[in-house]
């Protein structure tokens, strides 16, 4: 049994898994002490309260109360973590290259912006095969529209050598505000019904929406389709690619030494590029995925103003995942669930933001890996070393009890770190 | 005319001290790419206190005093906020990327949650008249109307903080160490200079610059609305940071250049000349981002980069 543990440990993806929950339970832990500190600040709330926020939050969509509640944010939860697989992966695959993309928000937008153009222009309502085909068009023209932005920073960054998160964050406000010119031109798309300004119309207009596989008599009243089912075989595809092809052998030499991958004859700078456009392409599918939905609508006169928060978070999906495009998954999952629960906690008297304060702190603390990984070699190195003098001493036995105790962990670092 | 290089110093002048900040933290070895967090979480801190002070009525009749007041406060929230920041890159080690990063996502976030339980709202709204004009005077000559007509006290605060801390950091002892850290910290640390001291000290100097930089921004551009964004103006001053290559001079000519891009946007409704372009104002917003892009390309060859940027400082290392 002792064994089994010791081996378990020197297993990189038990590291990587070890460290992300001690991120996450440290994350929500300084989250349930700002929750605390919320409750002095309001009349409302007292410090029992918060131990309800915490519930609540760890609840996630199971802490909505009645039955039919429940199930509608199960599938909420998983259609608004397709999205965010999409972001979670590309930002992945960025980093396997050894770059940042920051600029998953720009490439969402312009991915939507591709998708929306074809799917809300070409009416195929009451012709429900003809649908499909455009939604398939759709998705592609987003993603071809997002590969071209994301290569913009993969461009400057190969020619230019400029730090591609300056460059992506130039790119994801440029991108921000095409949105709202082009959208801006075309009243024919503008839903000019009730009470509504703003807002572009939706698929449901049109009938190119996503297909829903009956997944919508599952979750009744959520807006679960078929983007999932397609976020998840391409989470699986790009990691087979990153795993087992050529292409995916040079994006990762590329990331762990550039140098060495241009030493090794691989054309790095090509790519860099190349994953740069990957990567745009698979946050724009996220975009496309998400606003081809029939219930989601745009709001493009004031989209120039702030970005989509779903670039941002793909950055937390890909670090704790450790950038596995497998683990994103369910890290995207895990991060919807603590959204909903975070939707959830005005009962308990607080808001939704503390959820995000605590996928903030999450990130935060996932930096923290290199200090863990010295701590923790630090403490291997005493410990070998007194191993070392008790089997001078005398028995051997004694020296792999101490090694035996020294924690595992010590090589949580990342991988494509930065050269 | 007038009106415009006016407008173009108010948006300059939150730009000018947040890129000057960055370069305290790069010069000094530290990545800051939470300048826009704490441009956020300084100028909530500054809005909180701002409206504390009105309604229990102290300074009623001082309001620039109290401006005052509430622009040091900010400062020092921001500088409380960077030592996050400080922490995990210098102590700790960590991706300095990530990090800063990590507390872009935490300000807003932050923010967002303390706003909607203290006042029910996402955006708090300061007092009418609380963020004034200093001066407010037609009759001056056109140049000096441009300064002294309808300035705001930070830009004032900004200007002369600018002009001291640049001389500090190149004319004294302290601020030529400071500089050394981000070129070598082992050689810096081998004639007896504490580089983790030197780092933290510039990336709090950092972190207060935001902070009052921040403020700054709500009080004037935003005409006095704090909300859990800053428009993307701490990303704008880092790349002005890059744009000036790491030197007071450059920044000063970047920030105005880019205090007059950014502001075309939001003017260009109420400029004739512009409007008779027929444009949209969406052209104006972009063109201060393409202008970024373009000069990074053509300056990246001569980059004044501090060399250790972004390298946490190893002992060991050569």
């Amino acid at each position: 049994m002792k064994d089994f543990f010791s081996k378990l440990r020197e297993k990189p993806g038990f590291k990587s898994v070890t460290s992300s929950i001690l991120c996450i339970i440290a994350g929500i832990l300084v989250g349930f002490l700002v929750m605390i500190l919320l409750s002095f600040f309001n009349d409302r709330t007292s410090i029992g309260n918060a131990f309800q926020g915490l519930l609540v939050l760890l609840g996630g969509p199971f802490s909505s109360g009645r039955g039919a509640y429940i199930v509608t944010n199960l599938g909420d939860m998983i259609f608004y973590a397709t999205p965010l697989i999409m972001t979670g992966v590309s930002v992945a695959i960025a980093y396997k290259t050894g770059l940042f993309n920051i600029g998953a928000a720009g490439q969402f937008l312009m991915g939507m912006m591709g998708s929306l153009l074809v799917a809300l222009n070409i009416n195929t309502n009451g012709n429900p095969t003809l649908g499909v085909l455009v939604w398939i068009l759709a998705v592609i023209v987003g993603a071809i529209c997002g590969m071209l932005w994301g290569a913009i920073p993969g461009f400057f960054r190969a020619v230019f050598n400029v730090n591609e998160v300056i460059v992506c964050i130039m790119t994801n406000w440029i991108a921000a505000n095409i949105v709202s010119w082009v959208f801006g031109t075309m009243p024919h798309l503008i839903n000019s019904g009730s009470g509504k300004s703003g807002y572009l119309i939706t698929t449901a207009v049109t009938g190119n929406g996503t297909p829903t596989l009956g997944l919508t008599r599952i979750f009744k009243g959520s807006y679960i389709d078929a983007g999932i089912i397609v976020a998840i075989l391409i989470a699986i595809i790009i990691h087979i690619i990153l795993a087992k092809t050529t292409l995916g052998y040079e994006l990762r030499a590329c990331g762990a030494n550039r140098d060495g991958a241009k030493y090794a004859g691989m054309n790095e700078k090509r790519n860099i590029i190349l994953s740069m456009a990957i990567a745009g392409g698979l946050a724009a599918i996220g975009g496309a995925l998400y606003y081809l939905n029939p219930g989601i609508e745009f709001k493009f006169d004031s989209a120039y103003g702030s970005l989509p928060d779903y670039g941002f978070n793909g950055i937390p999906a890909a670090l704790l995942g450790s950038n596995n495009p497998i683990a994103v998954i369910f890290v995207s999952l895990f991060i919807r669930f603590l959204n909903v629960g975070g939707g959830n906690l005005p009962s308990a008297g607080f808001n939704k933001y503390i959820a995000d304060v605590i996928i903030a702190l999450i990130i935060y603390f996932a930096g923290f890996s290199k200090f863990f990984k010295d701590m923790l070699s630090k403490r291997k190195k005493k410990a070998e070393a007194k191993a070392n003098e008790a089997e001078k001493a005398a028995s051997a036995q004694a020296a792999e009890q101490v090694v035996e105790q020294t924690p595992a962990l010590d090589n949580t670092e990342k991988e494509g770190d930065k050269s | 005319m007038i009106f415009l290089l006016q407008k173009t110093l108010i948006y300059a002048a939150p730009l000018l001290i947040v890129a000057l900040g960055g370069m305290f933290s790069e010069r000094s070895g530290v990545i800051n790419l939470a300048l826009e967090g704490e441009m956020i979480f300084g100028a909530f801190c500054g809005a909180i206190l701002a409206r504390a002070l009105v309604i229990s009525g102290v300074f009623a009749n001082h309001t620039q005093a109290l401006f005052l007041i509430v622009l040091i406060f900010s400062a020092i929230c921001g500088a409380l906020f960077s030592l996050l920041l400080s922490f995990s890159a210098i102590k700790l080690k960590a991706d300095q990327t990530i990090g800063g990063t990590a507390l872009n996502m935490l300000a807003a976030a932050v923010v967002n949650a303390f706003a909607l339980s203290l006042f029910n709202s996402e955006k708090i709204q300061m007092p009418v008249n609380f963020t004034g004009y200093v001066i407010l005077n037609n009759d001056l000559p056109p140049i000096v109307q441009v300064f002294g007509d309808k300035a705001y006290l930070s830009t004032y605060v900004i200007v002369i903080a600018f002009i001291l801390l640049s001389i500090w950091i190149y004319k004294t002892k302290t601020g030529m160490r400071l500089r050394a850290c981000g070129e070598h910290p082992q050689a810096a640390a081998s004639v007896g200079i504490n580089v983790f001291k030197m780092r933290y000290l510039g990336t709090t100097i950092s972190g207060a610059l935001a902070g009052l930089g921040g403020y700054a921004y709500i009080a004037t551009v935003s005409n006095g609305t704090a909300e859990a964004s800053v428009g993307g103006m701490g990303f704008l001053a880092l790349a002005i940071m890059i744009f000036g290559n790491w030197k007071p001079l450059g920044i000063a000519l970047g920030a105005l250049l880019f205090g007059f891009l950014k502001c075309i946007g939001p003017v260009s409704s109420s400029l004739d000349f512009l409007k008779n372009l027929g444009l949209p104002m969406y052209f104006y917003n972009i063109i201060p981002y393409i202008v970024v892009l373009i000069v990074l390309a053509l300056s990246s060859k001569k980059s004044g980069c501090p060399k250790a940027e972004g390298i946490p400082y190893d002992k060991g290392m050569r």
